[in-house]
């Protein structure tokens, strides 16, 4: 085994995923501690300029058109080629719709131990996992063996892993993809006829703790109000009380409004994701523990449906007056 | 038939605090309350949508835990055929998920589905996910963060997400594994009535998972509980006067 510290480059549609800047910014701190080099993994058809701004000291490029688009069972087959023949140390995942698909599945196959929610690499060289929605963090030692380890955001800015281009660039010959089992047949793109909650300046959003869709309507009337926009959490959009372009977070939108009030949001961690860019949180929430607590900076620790009526009265009063 | 495995754990829930075993190593679990894992909630609902379209046999499957027969019932009364309860765990240490995979890939293959359903990740989960590990223990292909899945003929057509909204719709082989996202509908209430009548008239078999291992193969050397950076300035008092606070703090950002 190598004590060089491997990273699964992410791109969508021809740019590279902050994730991957994110990963390599990681991966300079552990290989520190490992004593070895950091080195990209960049898969794809004609991708080859996308390594120039990511701060590795080498890029492993693997071309082919097969794997133009994400495929589990075309990257995989590659991945375990590339690490049949350099033994890493540890190899870095983003923990997102790409490498979450990939991480687990070469763990089985190569039977090595997986890392998962890493935020941070530590100060002694341990791997900082967020777990439990954020609620519990947990510092962990890489195995004896290679040890693989899926990223969250949130620990690392992007620009902390930008820099390069890489020193070396070793073209490596992509394995047999022939009948591969997943492929992709079309992308569908979102739907762009309702409100760009990425560009307004007052977001209300509801979580769970709406509890049911009638409810909605009261966060409504706080929106129209403050001249803003309702949004949600996932739970809240997949019950169909609100429509997917309302949803942020990790796979919904990143928002960066003057004001982020929050309703019954618990704060997990695909959550947050998408609000850091926020200039003011208030977060509602009747548990202290919440960890949007920790984001926001205001916290309100009550039912939120005590606090609705006398806010837009007072509200109502402000405005009048 | 289609045969389609469902895979459902029930996970702690995360609204209620949660406590570090005196180890400082792992999550004390005698006093976590236990529900089930939201996104294997919707892997069930997918499961019998497709059931309801086009037939299928659809099995659940899931690892002993208190409160799991409340699952298994319920999701018999949502149509499920067939329930399996994994016994013979530790109740104080969790298994790898790697060993819990070998456990169901075992128990799987006597099945020999079609499709395995489970949800993309589990809230708790400190490992890999189960759904690729017994995926590739069975030589399947496995895509995650899937919202809506149909077969056609040999083949799943399911839609994947990607950050933003953006989907793209894959072509699976089957057999295959799909990590899922949310189901197409919501999940689905029963009523507790039919749940109960679910408890006199379906079978809950119970296989033993055999030998499972509790010892990860990397250290945790901590666990702890996050110290927030900056915390929150708590606004204070009753509703009123917090109400109050936050309009003035609204007036103060020039939002009125
Ligand atoms: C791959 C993946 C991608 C994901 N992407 C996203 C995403 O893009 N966006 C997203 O939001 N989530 C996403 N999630 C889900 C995420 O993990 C959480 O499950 C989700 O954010 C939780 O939503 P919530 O805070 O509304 O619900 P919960 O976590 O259930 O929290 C509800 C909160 O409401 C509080 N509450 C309840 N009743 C009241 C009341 N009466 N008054 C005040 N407070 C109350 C509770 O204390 C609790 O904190 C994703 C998950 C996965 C696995
Ligand atoms: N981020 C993490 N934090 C703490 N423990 C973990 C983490 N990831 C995996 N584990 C533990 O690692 C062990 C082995 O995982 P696995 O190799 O995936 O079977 C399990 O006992 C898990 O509890």
């Amino acid at each position: 085994m190598t004590q060089d510290i491997y990273v699964v480059i992410e791109h969508i549609q021809g740019k590279v995923s902050d994730i991957s800047y994110i990963m390599t910014a990681a991966a300079k701190d552990l290989a520190q501690h490992e004593g070895g080099e950091v080195v990209g993994i960049l898969l794809g058809s004609n991708v080859s300029h996308l390594k120039d701004n990511l701060a590795l000291d080498r890029v492993i490029l693997g071309e082919h058109p097969d794997l133009k688009d994400f495929s589990s069972d075309a990257w995989k087959r590659t991945l375990l080629a590339v690490f049949a023949e350099y033994s890493p140390r540890a190899v870095f995942f983003g923990n997102t719709t790409i490498g979450s698909d990939l991480s687990s599945s070469i763990a089985a196959h190569q039977d090595c131990p997986i890392i998962n929610h890493c935020i941070k690499i530590s100060d002694q060289g341990l791997v900082t996992s967020q777990i439990c929605g954020g609620k519990i963090m947990t510092d962990s030692q890489l195995s004896e063996k290679t040890t693989l380890i899926s990223m969250i955001p949130g620990g690392y800015k992007p620009e902390e892993g930008q820099g390069g281009p890489p020193r070396d660039v070793v073209e490596f010959p992509v394995p047999d993809l022939s009948d591969l089992k997943v492929k992709v047949a079309q992308y569908i793109e979102p739907d762009t006829s309702d409100v760009d909650i990425s560009q307004e300046k007052v977001l209300v959003a509801v979580g769970r703790g709406i509890q049911t869709e009638d409810n909605i309507e009261l966060a409504q009337e706080l929106a129209d109000l403050l001249g803003g926009t309702l949004c949600a959490s996932r739970p809240v959009i997949d019950q169909g009380w609100l429509p997917t372009s309302r949803l942020v977070g990790k796979s919904g939108k990143s928002v960066k409004p003057d004001l982020y009030l929050s309703l019954g949001i618990s704060g997990a961690t695909e959550h947050l994701e998408g609000i850091t860019g926020s200039k003011t949180i208030v977060a509602v929430n009747s548990d202290p523990d919440a960890p949007i607590f920790d984001v926001a900076k205001y916290g309100i620790e009550v039912d939120l449906f005590d606090l609705i009526d006398p806010l837009l009265e007072k509200i109502e009063a402000a405005k009048g007056g | 038939m289609t045969e389609i495995v469902v895979i459902a754990r029930l996970v702690p829930d995360l609204v209620e605090e949660l406590e570090i075993a005196p180890s400082g190593k792992a999550l004390d679990r005698s006093w976590l309350r236990l529900i089930i894992n939201e996104f294997d909630n919707h892997a069930i609902e997918q499961a019998i949508i497709i059931k309801e379209r086009s037939g299928a046999k659809v099995t659940v499957i899931s690892p002993d835990a208190e409160g799991v027969e409340d699952m298994l019932y319920s999701s018999a009364a949502k149509g499920a055929d067939r329930l399996i309860k994994l016994t013979g765990l530790d109740e104080e240490k969790k298994p790898t998920n790697k060993s819990l995979a070998q456990s169901l890939a075992g128990l799987i293959k006597e099945i020999n589905p079609d499709l395995i359903l489970t949800g993309v990740q589990a809230n708790d989960d400190l490992t890999g996910d189960l759904g690729p590990q017994v995926a590739d223990l069975l030589d399947m292909p496995y895509v995650g963060y899937i919202s809506g899945v149909s077969l056609e003929g040999s083949t799943a057509k399911a839609l994947k997400e990607y950050p933003g909204g953006l989907l793209a719709e894959m072509e699976i082989s089957l057999p295959a594994a799909l990590g899922i996202q949310a189901s197409e509908e919501p999940p689905r209430y029963v009523a507790i009535s039919k749940v109960r009548q679910m408890m006199s008239t379906a079978n809950i078999e119970e296989i033993s998972a055999g030998e499972l291992d509790t010892e990860g193969e990397f250290t945790i050397e901590r666990m702890y509980l996050p110290e927030a950076a900056e915390k929150a300035e708590m606004l204070e008092g009753s509703e009123e006067e917090i109400a109050a606070q936050l309009t003035s703090v609204l007036e103060d950002l020039g939002l009125l």
